[in-house]
């Protein structure tokens, strides 16, 4: 087995437009979420999310190619473009026919679904665009990607829910251990914020109506996000032979499954995937010094989470700082775990671990390190980031400082 | 209470859980019933539908039974109806 390096981020979101600006934000404890702006919010319960804020495809895309890209496909290129421009890595003819991309999606391109649906039922026009097809799809993500550097090799797109980009990582990590492929662009995206789907998240009562407050007393719910992340992926041996920059590696991967319940976790079934992970990476809980939680800010997630993390550290539980950064850069579903990846890959690299914003004081059912509001100076060796979808499938990744 | 409103309460709940009518009562405990959060939710949506209101999340925290339920609805429904409560 191969030792895996992670030489190049990408990333946008609410919190900026490439790594530099997420990792000064993170820093900062700095809050991307406001009033939603691209969607009428008029007749909901909740009117905040984590936009990228006044985002057009402009400078990233002309306008003839962006009629071919969803907002979320959008995202998940420009990720790409900053993540392979970060590792140095050159795409040579061999290397295009072998390299990898693995992408998470949980609801592809909602803002060209809704256009469609909204064209035949509400304006009973005959006929939707087109392209209606081709940019909702899921993998439209994977493919353009491909395309953006005529990549040949294996390419796919993973869809469990929230842990969607967590589950696209660990594939492309052991495919990368594994010896199937020298090079992999991993990671996630979504643009969740159209019409239909915010009322389909109204309508489950898990959207807080002030801000995602994850661990905290008072906390309401989560607050929906978008964006990108990715992650190129190389042979440690590889990386360290052409001299990259390698920003830390990648060590384990665990899956699971509740099996209980479509939207109420299960922390038996969580326990598993971060034990799972730490049996993939040969570590013991005691060496773990951070954990990127799923801590998504409702009720049910963060106790769960909190009993899952007690049962699977015992003491060291009390020790162990945890943080849920989707405080700052909302759920973006299936580009989540990939912006926490990003997260942890920032917090091991520069020995700053990000804080949970918005925390007013402890709630006692989470009894964790919570690293309320203000990020920590603090070198650490191993971390974990854990995801955990609605209909119980769990994901979590290991890092390492490199 | 009405009569009217506890009948089609109970018949709103035992239609979603899809449960004998007669299994529900004023008096039922969603815990009795077996009524988990997911449940919940569907029921308040259904409830919404039948009585064209809309059910905000904070009046359904601590409400634990059918009759606690009842009650909530009762509330709403005299503020849309009333010229008060339509701000009117």
């Amino acid at each position: 087995m191969r030792r895996v390096a992670i030489t190049g981020l990408g990333a946008i979101c609410a919190l900026g437009r490439n790594v530099e600006d997420v990792a000064a934000a993170l820093r900062g404890g700095c809050c991307g979420i406001r009033p939603i702006e691209t969607v009428d919010m008029s007749q909901f319960r909740f009117t905040a999310g984590a936009e990228v804020p006044a985002y057009s495809h402009r400078p990233y895309f002309d306008d003839r190619p962006a009629d071919f890209l969803d907002r979320f496909a959008q995202f998940a290129v420009i990720a790409a473009r900053e993540a392979v421009a970060d590792s140095g890595l050159t795409f040579t003819p061999e290397l295009r026919e072998t390299a990898a991309i693995v992408t998470g999606s949980c609801v592809g391109g909602q803002s060209t679904e809704d256009i469609g649906f909204r064209d035949v039922y509400k304006l009973s026009l005959n006929r939707v665009h087109p392209l209606t097809i081709p940019k909702t799809m899921a993998n439209a993500g994977a493919s353009q990607i491909s395309m953006e550097f005529g990549i040949t090799g294996p390419s796919f797109t993973i869809s469990t829910a929230c842990s969607s980009a967590a589950h696209a990582i660990g594939q492309a990590f052991w495919m990368v251990r594994n010896g199937i492929t020298d090079a992999a662009i991993a990671g996630g995206s979504e643009a969740p914020f159209s019409f239909g789907i915010l009322k389909a998240w109204e309508a489950m009562r898990v959207v807080s109506t002030d801000t995602c407050r994850p661990f905290s007393r008072d906390r309401r719910g989560m607050i929906l996000g978008e964006g990108a992340g990715m992650l190129v992926l190389e042979p440690m041996d590889i990386a360290r032979a052409r001299g990259a920059r390698i920003h830390a590696e990648l060590v384990g991967f665990g899956m699971s499954a509740d099996a209980s319940h479509i939207t109420q976790p299960s922390a038996a079934g969580a326990a598993r995937a971060m034990r799972a992970a730490m049996r993939d990476a040969v570590i013991e809980p005691e060496a773990v010094g951070y954990i990127n939680a799923h801590g998504t800010g409702t009720l049910a997630n963060d106790v769960t989470e909190t009993a899952a993390i007690r049962t699977v550290f015992g003491a060291h539980a009390g020790k162990l700082p945890v943080s849920s950064t989707k405080s700052m850069h909302g759920h973006a579903l299936g580009a989540a775990a990939a912006l926490e990846c990003v997260a942890t890959v920032l917090a091991l690299r520069d020995g700053v671990l990000p804080p949970t914003a918005n925390y007013l004081g402890p709630d006692p059912e989470c009894d964790l390190d919570v690293i309320p509001n203000q990020a920590r100076a603090c070198q650490v060796e191993w971390a974990l980031s854990n995801s955990f979808a609605f209909g119980g499938l769990n994901a979590v990744l290991a890092l390492r400082k490199a | 209470m009405s009569d009217d409103l506890i009948q089609r309460v109970l018949k709103v709940i035992a239609a979603s859980k899809r449960i004998p009518p007669e299994t529900v009562t004023i008096d039922s405990e969603f815990q009795q019933l077996n009524i988990d959060s997911m449940d919940a939710v569907e029921i308040l949506f259904a409830l919404e539908n039948e009585f064209d209101i809309n059910i905000p999340d904070d009046q359904v925290r601590g409400i634990t039974g059918v009759r606690g339920m009842c009650e909530g609805l009762e509330k709403l429904i005299a503020a849309k109806t009333s010229p008060i409560g339509t701000g009117q």
